[in-house]
């Protein structure tokens, strides 16, 4: 680098540009989660059933093999659409779907990836059903791109 | 080796090199559940098997960063440690505490895990990468707390270098945005809003200032280039770093609920994240073409320029390679991912420390010009064996991503195979990925071995230059 660029320079630029950056993402997150958020995250559906299935869903640490809204581990479906590709978008059909799927794992057919069984309670089960509905109620702008996820 | 409170690295690296020897046992099982579902179940489910790979990479990571520390502030600062007894306390806690952690999710199942360690009090168990129990991660942050302050303490009473001051710079950021980590809301989105400000804000934030100032504190040593020029490299590349690594969190924001202009600010800002990275390329390969001594230890050298070149390739292009929002719409969260994932953290993180233990090792164990021939050749062929393994790995990965891409997300609903129908479509990648897995065990126990040869460099290996030592 040519000597007119000096290091005290380079230090100003890192300085300058790392502050501008910090305050403008603090900025974007301020109007992320104020302005826009409760417009997208369908808030006002946040139950208390919907909370104690996302501790059902952390607890036996589901992002283990699954992914949801395409975070997590890439060994087993995604979830956050699986109300509507295995409940067809209806409530109720998707509690029983849940709770004949839960109950039936593991499949143990040899040789393929086996889901454990958590010995879960019925509450729990529809619990974690209202919790992946909810999460398949909020604006991810369009994703994914079908229903297979 | 000037200062002896500089040793207290040696019990850092030595657990680290144990961990990261366990991750890759783990990778292989993993790899092998993925075409052999049913391998170990139920004694050793996916879930767990992957919760003990990741979370052994992020902790043996964090070891090689804080030997790091150790070995380079004294030195740097040109004064002792100052306290050598509390490095020593904190590395049994962080290594007790974290040797527990793992034997926990191995042995007890995970919600009786998060039962018995209380995470109703404060729940913050169940996310990718922060499965640790609450208490767990309480320990990381005291353990981090008391590092950073026998650092600091160090670093002011003496020399305030560059590298000095960017390293620490790192490390607090590292500490202040691991506290993220113990806000976990009931709202999903604001959950996974936040996750990322630990997880990104990491890895594509202050990481890369631990790893700059790493890699210019091996490149000042082994090559004599004036520390002048090798500061203002440093500024420049960490500068590039945090400019176009914040906003670039954007790109994870597309498809978790925050609204759509961070879909253009996520893609034009990463898709700048490359930059750094690439000047870390002509940082290192213009120092040693500028060099002022030949250092005969020239297996470092090699890391250092490996550690550029592959978090270039891993973190640079293949991030690069789905991070622009009409592509990731196919990409995210499918093999590509994990793609990607596993070149990033090995070319910048993995080879990052392992330049430094390399750099480091052979002068704790009283070889000032490094280890013998023999030895540097075993380890340049861990070195290969490792790096060609995981390009062949991230190859495999990018190939399976693709044809999931191709047969699960780009056919309309109801043409789509469904994931499990595609998963045994691509299952000729997953095997050949495991194979390449198994040439990184290969390399890596080469790698290993390369320490029990004896024997050290001679100074007379130098050709020209001034004396190693008065680096």
């Amino acid at each position: 680098m040519a000597e007119r660029f000096t290091k005290s320079m380079a230090r100003n630029i890192y300085l300058g540009g790392s502050a501008f950056f910090v305050l403008l993402f603090l900025a974007l997150t301020f109007d992320t989660q104020v302005r826009a958020m409760p417009e997208r995250d369908n808030r006002d559906q946040l139950t208390d059933q919907v909370v104690r299935g996302k501790h059902v869903w952390e607890n036996n640490n589901c992002v283990g093999c699954h992914s949801l809204m395409g975070e997590g581990a890439y060994f087993a479906p995604e979830l956050a659409n699986v109300f509507d590709r295995r409940g067809a978008g209806d409530s109720e059909i998707f509690k029983a779907y849940m709770n004949a799927w839960m109950n039936a794992m593991p499949t143990n057919v040899p040789g393929r990836r086996q889901m454990p069984q958590f010995n879960l309670t019925d509450q729990e089960i529809e619990d974690l059903a209202t919790f992946l509905e909810w999460t398949s109620k909020i604006d991810d702008n369009g994703w994914p791109p079908n229903i297979e996820g | 080796m000037k200062y002896e409170s500089q040793r207290v690295a040696m019990p850092y690296f030595i657990f680290a090199l144990v961990l990261f020897a366990g991750q890759i046992l783990f990778g292989l099982i993993l790899g092998l559940q993925y075409v052999v579902g049913d391998f170990l179940f139920p004694e050793i489910p996916f879930n767990v098997a992957r919760m003990v790979h990741t979370n052994l990479l992020i902790v043996w990571l964090l070891f090689g960063f804080m030997g790091a520390t150790y070995y380079m502030v004294p030195e740097e600062a040109q004064t002792e440690l100052h306290s050598p007894l509390l490095a020593w306390i904190l590395f049994w806690v962080f290594a007790v505490a974290g040797t527990l952690t793992i034997l926990g999710y191995l042995f007890v199942d995970y919600a009786t895990l998060a039962d018995v360690t209380m995470n109703k009090l404060l729940p913050t168990m169940g996310r990718e990468f922060l499965e640790q129990p609450t208490i767990t991660k309480i320990g990381i942050a005291l353990v981090v707390v008391g590092f950073l302050y026998n650092i600091m303490m160090t670093a002011l009473k003496g020399r305030k270098t560059v590298v000095n001051i960017v390293l620490i710079t790192g490390l607090i950021g590292l500490a202040v945005l691991w506290m993220f980590s113990f806000y976990n809301p009931g709202n999903l989105t604001l959950d996974k809003y936040f996750w990322w400000f630990v997880v990104h804000l990491w890895v594509e934030g202050v990481w890369e200032l631990i790893m700059g100032a790493i890699l210019a504190y091996v490149l000042i040593k082994v090559t004599g280039v004036d520390r002048e020029v090798i500061e203002k490299w440093l500024y420049v590349i960490i500068a590039m770093a945090l400019i176009t690594g914040i906003i670039g969190t954007g790109h994870h924001f597309f498809w978790i609920g925050p609204p759509e202009y961070w879909l253009w600010l996520g893609s034009v800002f990463s898709a700048l994240e490359p930059l750094p990275f690439f000047m870390m390329v002509l940082f290192a390969f213009n120092m040693i073409n500028r060099r002022r001594r030949n250092h005969p230890n020239k297996a470092a050298m090699l890391w250092a320029m490996g550690t550029a070149v592959m978090a270039f390739l891993g973190a640079g292009v293949w991030g690069f390679l789905h991070t622009l929002a009409p592509v990731n719409y196919y990409t995210h969260g499918s093999q590509i991912t994990a793609a990607h994932g596993h070149m990033a953290f090995y070319g910048a993180y993995v080879m990052i420390v392992l330049t430094i233990i390399s750099y480091a090792m052979p002068i704790m164990r009283g070889r000032p010009y490094g280890n013998s021939n023999t030895a540097q050749v075993v380890e340049m062929w861990g070195f290969w064996l490792m790096t060609i393994s995981m390009v062949f790995i991230t190859l495999f990965l990018t190939g399976a991503g693709i044809l999931q891409i191709w047969l699960q997300r780009i056919p309309e609903s109801g043409d789509a195979l469904s994931f499990m129908a595609t998963q045994d479509n691509i299952a000729l990648f997953y095997w050949m990925r495991l194979i390449a897995g198994c040439f990184f065990m290969a390399g890596l126990v080469v790698y290993f071995g390369s320490f029990f040869i004896k024997g050290q460099a001679s100074p007379a290996e130098e050709v020209r230059g001034p004396a190693t030592q008065e680096a």
